[in-house]
């Protein structure tokens, strides 16, 4: 199998600064926050890759950088072995760009209001000038929706509906990398796993690449076949699920996988996550994580670790074994 | 074959829609407002009346021809001292049939206030749209502008256009020219307010994630601001531009009462109050009080159905 998207010391970096005005007036220097830092991964075709990490990690980001709706500060992003920062034939750049497409996480911004269902289906397609004749009803079906919904609004549908409809455009231009920026986190845990169902079917029958960004630890168990944990931007762990979820080597994947809940563990004591996300405007020196890790020494305050090779995964943690 | 069945659903659907707005609140809202009712049924008998003036009107006030000066200064409803012509509302200093004058009158500040909020739309929506999508230096500039234009008075701004307009073109098109000067005139003093609301709303909507969706599959801005935002962004700017257009209207009277808008060869509703003002301490009252009279009703239903209809679409305020 060959890597269909190689990302490569992906950094974003955002520019927080107030407006120069009032940065003359206050006397202050510009700020930037570093959403998302050097971050190496490889998504194999027809896998799923799931990304975790507490809100402000820096998930969505590397996602959007992914479907090209921000640009990387430094970094590359190599999509069936087309480098999308150097590239400078536009039609390879198109070709690759309409293999991508991506499901949002609110259902209810991400289809637009004043649209029939079949015009927001067809979208994709329509924009590119070819013919789209029953093809929102074949979608429509194939999400298991009914086809004489194409005429209607989306504010007649509910949000388990509103997501299958998203499904159904994502699916409209037949891309071979759909992006998934947290599906289901906005849904009823009920329609969560007939969408989450829904996706794995659509994957087995169709030969789909899944970037799945979710924080929902049981999600990923059971979708991806690869699992990144990001912390404050940076991949810290990473491992597949087996290996991951019973030997979680990272003292953050471990508080992770501690504080979420069981279902063998009724009334079993629960150590909640220690700390909070430290401000990725003035990041901590050294390791992110070592505020909030228990087994951190002083190496972790002076020396950011790097990323090494343990067992199926790698781990940046200087204590890991 | 083929043809008979296409007509149908649209026929349906037609129906349906027309089925639905009756069901809608907007239309409960409607029936359970009298001022709402009253305002529209004055907005619509007027309406009417401008635009068929030429059928109602029982002369052509702006064909000098039929003009008779004997008929100058005919008191309403009263036989004339020298010719016995009798008017509904009397004449003016030139017999002119008030009635008529005032039906063709009220075309002229109805057409100009409409292609004035018209006007003021399309740039407004446009520079709104600009400014609220793309950010930055452009918006920077754009807001701006219509802040320093929102310091000046807008009538003095119309004014101003007006006078560098009327200076530009040559002296035998000024008459012609005079309407559609005075509608570029208002129309640009008014575009502001349209820009704000335009560009507040595309704030808001750029952020969601249909925008994203249409972006990500490589729409351009322009075809995402015109078919994506602007129909979601649309419901205050329809509120806006009804409050505008009395704005317009009344903004018209003015700048005809002050001379500088239409000509008096053919008066608008603001004309006439300025000629009929020359006679009011002479005792010709009906000069001036008919064309105001006009002028107050117009501008005041329209204003209430504004004010009307951003209650009824406003949410919150249900």
């Amino acid at each position: 199998m060959s890597a269909y998207v190689k990302i490569k010391g992906l950094t974003r970096i955002f520019d927080v600064s107030k407006p120069w005005l009032n940065r003359l007036l206050e006397r202050r220097s510009k700020a930037f926050l570093t959403a998302v830092s050097e971050v190496d991964l490889e998504i194999e075709e027809r896998t799923t890759y799931a990304l975790v990490g507490e809100s402000g990690s820096g998930k969505s980001t590397i996602g959007r950088m992914l479907v090209g709706l921000l640009r990387p500060t430094a970094g590359e992003v190599e999509i069936e072995g087309v480098n999308l920062a150097t590239e400078t034939d536009a039609d390879k750049i198109a070709s690759v760009r309409s293999n991508i497409q991506m499901i949002f996480q609110d259902p209810f911004a991400s289809l637009n209001p004043r649209w029939r269902v079949r015009d927001i289906i067809v979208e994709p397609v329509a924009s590119k000038g070819e013919d789209t004749v029953g093809l929102a009803e074949k979608l429509l079906e194939q999400v298991g929706l009914h086809p004489s919904d194409a005429g209607k609004f989306p504010h007649e549908f509910s949000g388990g509906q509103r997501q299958r409809i998203c499904i159904a455009r994502a699916l409209a231009s037949n891309p071979r990398l759909i992006v998934c920026d947290e599906p289901t986190s906005a849904l009823d845990v009920s329609v969560q796993a007939q969408v989450l169902n829904l996706m794995s079917d659509l994957k087995d029958d169709l030969g789909l690449t899944y970037l799945l960004i979710t924080h929902d630890l049981t999600v990923v168990r059971h979708m991806a076949d690869r699992i990144g944990v990001l912390y404050l931007g940076r991949l810290v762990e990473e491992a597949d699920p087996k290996s991951l979820f019973e030997t979680p080597k990272h003292p953050y994947t471990q508080m992770l996988l501690e504080a979420a809940p069981r279902m063998d563990g009724f009334g079993r004591e629960v150590d909640p996550p220690q700390g909070e996300i430290p401000d990725p405007i003035d990041p901590p020196k050294g390791c992110a994580f070592h505020p909030r890790c228990p087994i951190a020494g002083d190496i972790c305050r002076q020396e950011r670790p790097l990323s090494r090779q343990i067992g199926n995964g790698t781990v940046a943690c200087h204590f890991a074994e | 074959m083929t043809d008979t069945p296409a007509p149908m659903p649209t026929n349906s659907r037609d129906k349906s829609r027309w089925k639905r707005f009756r069901e809608s609140d907007f239309f409960y809202a409607f029936k359970r407002s009298p001022v709402a009712i009253i305002s529209f049924t004055v907005v619509s008998i007027l309406v009417l009346s401008a635009v068929c003036a030429p059928l109602i009107a029982t002369t052509n006030p702006f064909d000098p021809a039929t003009l008779n000066l004997m008929d100058g200064f005919t008191p309403p409803m009263e036989p004339n001292a020298f010719t016995g012509n009798t008017f509904i509302l009397g004449t003016d200093d030139q017999g002119r049939d008030l009635y008529s004058t005032i039906l063709y009158g009220m075309r002229i500040s109805l057409f100009v206030g409409a292609a004035a909020v018209l006007l003021a739309m399309v740039i407004g929506i446009t520079l709104g749209l600009i400014s609220g999508y793309f950010g930055g230096w452009t918006e920077t500039i754009i807001m701006r502008v219509a802040d320093v234009q929102l310091t000046f008075p807008s009538i003095l701004v119309a004014m101003l256009i007006f006078g560098v307009a009327k200076g530009i073109t040559p002296v035998e098109y000024r008459d012609q020219m005079a309407i559609w000067v005075l509608i570029l005139a208002i129309g640009l003093s008014d575009w502001v307010q349209f820009a704000r609301v335009v560009r507040g709303a595309t704030l808001v909507e750029r952020n969601k994630d249909y925008v994203a969706a249409a972006r990500l599959i490589g729409r351009s801005p322009w075809a995402i601001m015109i078919k994506h935002i602007l129909p979601n962004a649309l419901s205050p700017v329809l509120v806006i531009a009804t409050i505008s257009l009395a704005l317009a209207i009344i903004a018209e009277a003015t700048l005809s009462f002050l001379g500088v808008g239409a000509p008096p060869t053919q008066p608008s509703l603001g004309t006439l109050i300025r000629i009929g003002q020359g006679f009011l301490f002479s005792g010709e009252w009906w000069i001036l009080f008919f064309p105001a009279g006009t002028l107050l009703a117009l501008a005041l239903s329209v204003n209430l159905l504004g004010d009307w209809l951003r209650d009824a679409l406003n949410p919150r305020l249900r």
